[in-house]
């Protein structure tokens, strides 16, 4: 279960609306950022704790895409390939991670340092290819640079 | 032109209180509060703003909407949930210029009445999310949120709230059906949300760049405001150039300024010497204009009529390389995967065009996929709840209209 401090997070956050059920979101990111994803218990204890049905927050919860509902590596790359991205090269950079780090999309590579997720905008389109790494915004990617970045992430 | 909501951006603090303050900032935010609620929103009439997020509507029109309904309390969503693809507007002003922001809402929230309002933040901004906060808790010690603001007697709370991950959000029922901490999917309209909206209750929600117009137009006026921009699309603009250009970027320009300027003139023209090819005028959601259509001012008017729309001036440049079937391939990856599967034309349209689209890419084409692609983008557009399906929809026609022997010539290489 959460601790107390965490706890106490929810509450002020109930705080702020006027319906305690828009606490749901801000919870699944808490519980997301504690136990690094969110399990099936995790997504019991935010049900508990905001007084929900657990199928409404199984069901919320998987409805958006950065809620993350397998265990994934230490660091989550977050590629964009969408169209100003794509037609600057990103395709060639997911091809790359596949390569180079066995990393699939939607897959944590075998030593579980990294997860690819392929993202739809990430509002980097002036500065593309671009990608998160975790809550990192990297931008101009080319597969050299790539490269070098993730060296900083062990 | 003088810069309006990018102003100061190139002050590497300009996040900071003290330094918006130093450049002007929150002087606005008294003058208003010095006026009548029912003036301002004259000016805001009178300045002839429509809003930013793509569907252009007058703002002050929205707004005593919303000032009419007798219902309390009454909320004000700013929506920061920048997903269209293409669009990187709003970024400059949530990390270099939250404070703009922050007076906008608090204006907005006295014209409107609301004491409650809530930055409904794309979960993709992390950094945003960093600022603004900060920014939210410089602007509640220096007393321009609170209880008592300015010591006026006036309350407005401002909380950030992050999405995560859809699309969809950004479409206002969504956003609130979001915000209520439920899926992402669009209610149906009537109500609007100025009657029942989050929580039930009045409930303006405008966007980020919409909101940033406010204290400048406290400062000049609505006539004054008017002046710049088109005739009947005034103010300011931001634009985001992205592809195949050589200064990619955003640009303050006054509204109406042509496409072809946006992108020879400010963007530096296309990349490599290379010939342009298309331009996707709007974001991802509006349809695709040849080269030879960029003679065109871009505003709420003049798009529609070169068969494109404004959308959130999301310019995406193509030059001869890039291959339209791919592009129209990977914008219908994305329709479906953000189609929130609420109404059947959208959640099953987005699947069946992106599978014709595929094999058509792959070279698995077959006679008759052309015919089939625009049947089934007709019976998707208009008859789906929110514009997501008619966004896909327009997209594929059209591509279809302009570059149909592209697709042709795929298929038949079969």
């Amino acid at each position: 279960m959460f601790n107390d401090s965490v706890l106490n997070e929810i509450e002020g956050i109930k705080a702020k609306y006027p319906d305690r059920r828009s606490a749901l979101l801000p919870s699944l990111y808490i519980a997301q950022r504690e136990f690094g994803w969110l399990s099936h218990e995790a997504m019991q204890y935010v049900a508990k704790t905001l007084n929900l049905p657990e199928a409404e927050v199984r069901g919320t919860s998987s409805f958006y895409a950065m809620f993350k509902h397998q265990p994934i590596g230490r660091h989550l790359i977050q590629l964009c390939t969408n169209v100003s991205c794509m037609i600057l090269g990103a395709e060639r950079l997911a091809d790359m991670l596949v390569q180079k780090y066995g990393l699939q999309p939607n897959s944590t590579s075998p030593d579980g340092r990294f997860s690819l997720v392929i993202m739809e905008c990430i509002g980097a389109c002036g500065t593309a290819p671009a990608m998160l790494v975790n809550t990192d915004f990297h931008d101009n990617l080319t597969e050299k640079r790539i490269e070098e970045i993730l060296e900083g992430y062990k | 032109m003088e810069k309006i909501l990018l102003k100061n951006i190139d002050n590497p603090n300009s996040s900071d209180i003290d330094e918006y303050i130093k450049a002007g900032g929150y002087r606005n935010l008294s003058k208003a509060l010095s006026m009548q609620p029912k003036d301002i929103l004259e000016e805001v009439k009178k300045s002839g703003l429509k809003g930013r997020g793509g569907a252009g509507f007058p703002t002050g029109m929205k707004w005593s909407f919303a000032i009419a309904d007798p219902n309390l309390p009454k909320y004000l969503l700013c929506n920061a949930d920048e997903g269209e693809p293409g669009t990187f507007k709003d970024r400059p002003i949530l990390e270099k210029n939250p404070h703009l922001l922050i007076e906008g809402m608090v204006i907005s929230g006295y014209v409107l009445g609301s004491e409650n309002g809530y930055i409904y933040l794309r979960g993709e901004y992390p950094h945003a999310k960093e600022i603004l906060n900060k920014a939210l808790k410089q602007a509640y010690e220096k007393n321009y949120l609170g209880d008592n603001i300015l010591g006026k007697g006036i309350k407005f709370h401002l909380t950030v709230y992050q999405g995560a991950g859809a699309y969809i959000c950004g479409e206002e029922t969504a956003l609130i059906e979001s915000i209520e901490g439920k899926k992402g999917q669009p209610r149906n309209k009537p109500p609007f949300p100025v009657n029942v909206g989050a929580w039930n209750k009045p409930t303006i929600v405008n966007n980020v760049e919409t909101l940033a117009n406010l204290p400048y137009i406290v400062e000049v006026g609505g006539e004054a405001y008017s002046k710049t921009g088109s005739k009947d699309c005034s103010g300011p603009k931001l634009f985001s150039v992205s592809g195949c250009v050589n200064n990619p970027g955003v640009f303050e320009l006054p509204m109406g300024t042509s496409l072809k300027d946006i992108i020879y003139k400010y963007a530096g023209g296309i990349r490599g010497g290379k010939a342009l090819k298309a331009v996707i005028p709007g974001g991802l959601s509006t349809p695709v204009l040849p080269a030879d259509s960029i003679d065109c001012a871009m505003d709420f008017v003049s798009l529609p009529k070169a068969g494109s729309m404004l959308g959130s001036g999301a310019v995406i440049v193509m030059d001869e390389s890039v291959c339209m079937v791919k592009v129209t391939h990977r914008a219908l990856k994305f329709f479906e995967h953000e189609s929130c599967g609420k109404c059947v034309p959208c959640r099953e349209g987005t699947e069946w065009l992106r599978k014709i689209l595929e094999r058509i890419e792959e070279g698995q084409g077959r006679e008759g996929d052309i015919e089939l692609l625009s049947d089934i983008a007709g019976n998707v557009a208009g008859k789906t709840f929110c514009p997501l399906g008619d966004g896909a929809a327009g997209v594929v026609t059209g591509m279809l209209k302009h570059f149909k022997g592209e697709f042709e010539e795929k298929i038949r290489k079969v």
